[in-house]
């Protein structure tokens, strides 16, 4: 380990000068503000509508669901999704809570709900799409090599790099997104109840298991699925990005598989086997909020596994290509 | 006196030792034999040259003596340390530049060398400044690598290879786009270098500019080493020739053909350019020795004929390389 202290501080250097954290900094600063923006406008016409009492907001929204499933142009998958929304709605209702108490908190996890398949892997790629390909496209990577230090430290250092940063991403992504939609919402709503452990069955919600946790707890488990997926998804754009020289054809193969993914979500329930691919398991916050997974038999074990799976196969894949590949150019 | 402190431990190891020896080096990629028979050896504080054209299998064993390629067969040992069994301990003992001297040009001088300095032994910052200074960088090195011309990186990027203090130092092709003074400049250097005990290892498709700079070269064409030696060694044993520009000069050439001397038809084939630009037009070449060069002049004069010029080619590596060939393009 005390060599290989050194060779993670030249990473981690390299990783601060090129400035790629900044960047996805940036990219935080100018998109949170808009998504808040929305939400604000979001709320102020619901006020409009349905004046201060959120429950006759939630009544409207579950009532809409209702007349619509009447409809013999709604898909059979669509009409499963607005019965499991309803059954929660209800929920919700019935326990006097509002699902949707505006508050820092809320926006927050409503933000990263949607965020954890698209937008926070995207940054991700930012940081490791170029980590070891950049080396190749510049040519350094002859002067890393050809010191007297074994590929796989070399490696390993990078890895441990884009883990640091993976993880300080999503973290700044929670804080900066709790900071600026606070300005507007308030910075409230630790305490405030979020039931969790719906147990969808078909299109029958089982609410045997479900319980109220303090949203603080919510947010921190929400965390915690970010992270893991971001640490996946990081070790493939890692795998792509010692596999391919040039930077621009890594940062395309991982683009390409991640907007694959959120396509075949909304389609592929009849590909059965399409379940495997990581691509469909990234939205790991669905089974929290008790969203339905978008294939039969999938859980957040299940998903959690295939998860862990893609991401050690190409942890492996890189440190054998790595350590044995002639570097030719 | 400073900067034989700055290559000390280079001195440790005695001059005639062998720091680097390549036996029967080969590699094939894909199915063909980029190198085909590779064997040298390079000893303690000696400049040794490794010389072909481009094409020729230059950077691609040089690549295999750092490392970068694995050899299909054959075997590296630097400083008695194989490279494929001890990288860490055989790339320990070298510094090396592999083409281009790539280094990160968003980091200034200063922090490059900090960067390669964390990946070696012993390398704290007064060794950063003493190779800083050594390379003449000292005034620029905390600015951006950005900024820097093309000289300046070639010395950054020789400073990264001394920075670990190593036995040998390997250059591949130095002198490319440098200016003549430039090439000057890096000449003594190298030659500095090698003073004070280091072994330096220069590839280069120039021939004739590292004929004045090397102890020892090894010749290598189509993946094959050539020749191996000294440099005036290869060159002795080589023919001599001799220009004349005569009339008439068919006489003259019965005359030559009558003492069995051979006339080149094709001089170009052998002669480099230089030479063959400082010839005068319809001028006959002919392989003989300098010291016959009297009597001939003698004997043309007895016959009538007007000499305009006579003189002797000096025998250059290029020279030998195109007999080798068969007058095979250098480049």
């Amino acid at each position: 380990m005390t060599d290989l202290m050194p060779l993670i501080r030249n990473e981690t250097i390299k990783m601060v000068r090129k400035k790629r954290f900044y960047v996805i900094l940036l990219v935080l600063l100018v998109l949170v503000p808009m998504f808040t923006y929305a939400q604000m406008k979001v709320t102020e016409r619901n006020r409009e509508k349905f004046g201060t009492d959120w429950r006759r907001s939630v009544q409207q929204a579950i009532t809409d669901n209702q007349n619509s499933l009447g409809s013999s142009r709604l898909p059979e998958e669509w009409k499963k999704y607005r019965q499991i929304y309803i059954q929660q709605m209800k929920y919700y209702l019935d326990h006097d809570v509002n699902p949707q108490e505006p508050g820092g908190v809320t926006f927050t996890r409503e933000f990263m709900d949607n965020a954890s398949s698209l937008f926070i892997p995207l940054l991700i790629m930012g940081l490791a799409s170029d980590i070891v390909s950049s080396e190749r496209t510049t040519g350094t990577i002859k002067m890393l090599l050809t010191k007297p230090v074994r590929r796989w430290k070399v490696l390993f250092s990078k890895l441990v790099t884009l883990m640091m940063f993976v993880s300080l991403t999503v973290m700044a992504a929670f804080v900066m997104c709790y900071a600026i939609s606070g300005l507007v919402f308030g910075y409230q709503g630790f305490d405030m109840p979020v039931f969790t452990g719906f147990q969808l069955n078909g299109s029958d919600v089982d609410l045997s298991a479900v319980h109220a946790v303090p949203q603080w707890l919510y947010l921190f488990l929400q965390l915690g699925l970010i992270w893991f997926v971001s640490a996946v998804v990081a070790m493939l754009a890692f795998m792509i990005s010692v596999l391919v020289r040039s930077t621009a054809a890594s940062i395309v193969i991982m683009m390409a598989a991640l907007i694959a993914g959120s396509i075949l979500t909304n389609m592929a329930s009849a590909w059965q086997s399409a379940k495997y691919l990581f691509m469909v398991n990234l939205e790991l916050t669905d089974y929290l909020s008790g969203t339905p997974a978008p294939i039969e038999g999938m859980t957040l074990g299940f998903s959690l596994a295939v998860l862990a799976v893609w991401g050690l196969a190409s942890l492996v894949v890189s440190f054998l290509v790595f350590t044995k590949q002639d570097i030719l150019n | 006196m400073e900067q034989q402190t700055v290559i000390s431990s280079a001195a440790q190891i005695r001059s005639g030792q062998p720091v680097l020896e390549v036996r029967s080096l080969r590699k094939r990629i894909g199915r063909k034999w980029i190198i085909e028979d590779v064997s040298f050896t390079v000893y303690g504080g000696e400049i040794f040259g490794f010389l072909g054209p481009n094409g020729a299998g230059k950077t691609t064993t040089i690549r295999m003596l750092v490392n970068l390629i694995k050899p299909t067969a054959g075997s590296i040992q630097i400083g008695g340390y194989d490279v494929r069994s001890s990288p860490e301990k055989a790339l320990g003992q070298i510094g090396a530049i592999v083409e281009n001297p790539e280094v990160y040009a968003y980091l200034t001088g200063w922090e490059n060398l900090e960067q390669f300095g964390r990946m070696l032994k012993g390398v704290d910052e007064a060794r950063i400044k003493e190779v800083t200074e050594l390379v003449r960088l000292d005034k620029r090195i905390h600015d951006k690598v950005r900024t820097y011309s093309l000289g300046m990186r070639q010395r950054l990027g020789i400073a990264q290879a001394l920075l670990g203090r190593p036995k040998l130092l390997i250059l591949d092709e130095p002198t490319n786009g440098l200016d003549p003074k430039g090439i000057k400049e890096m000449r003594d250097f190298i030659r500095r270098l090698a003073e004070q005990g280091m072994a330096v290892f220069v590839s280069s498709h120039l021939l004739s500019e590292i004929q004045l700079l090397c102890d020892r070269v090894a010749i290598i064409s189509s993946g094959k080493v050539l020749a191996e030696g000294r440099v005036d060694e290869l060159i002795q044993n080589r023919s001599n020739y001799v220009v004349w520009d005569v009339e008439p000069r068919a006489r003259a050439l019965e005359i030559l053909s009558n003492n069995q001397i051979t006339v080149l038809k094709q001089p170009e084939t052998v002669l480099d350019d230089s030479v063959m630009a400082g010839i005068p037009e319809g001028a006959i070449v002919c392989q003989m020795e300098g010291s016959a060069m009297a009597g001939y002049t003698a004997l043309f004069a007895e016959e009538g004929l007007r000499i305009q010029s006579v003189y002797k080619i000096n025998p250059t590596l290029e020279q030998l390389f195109l007999e080798m060939t068969g007058g095979e393009s250098i480049d």
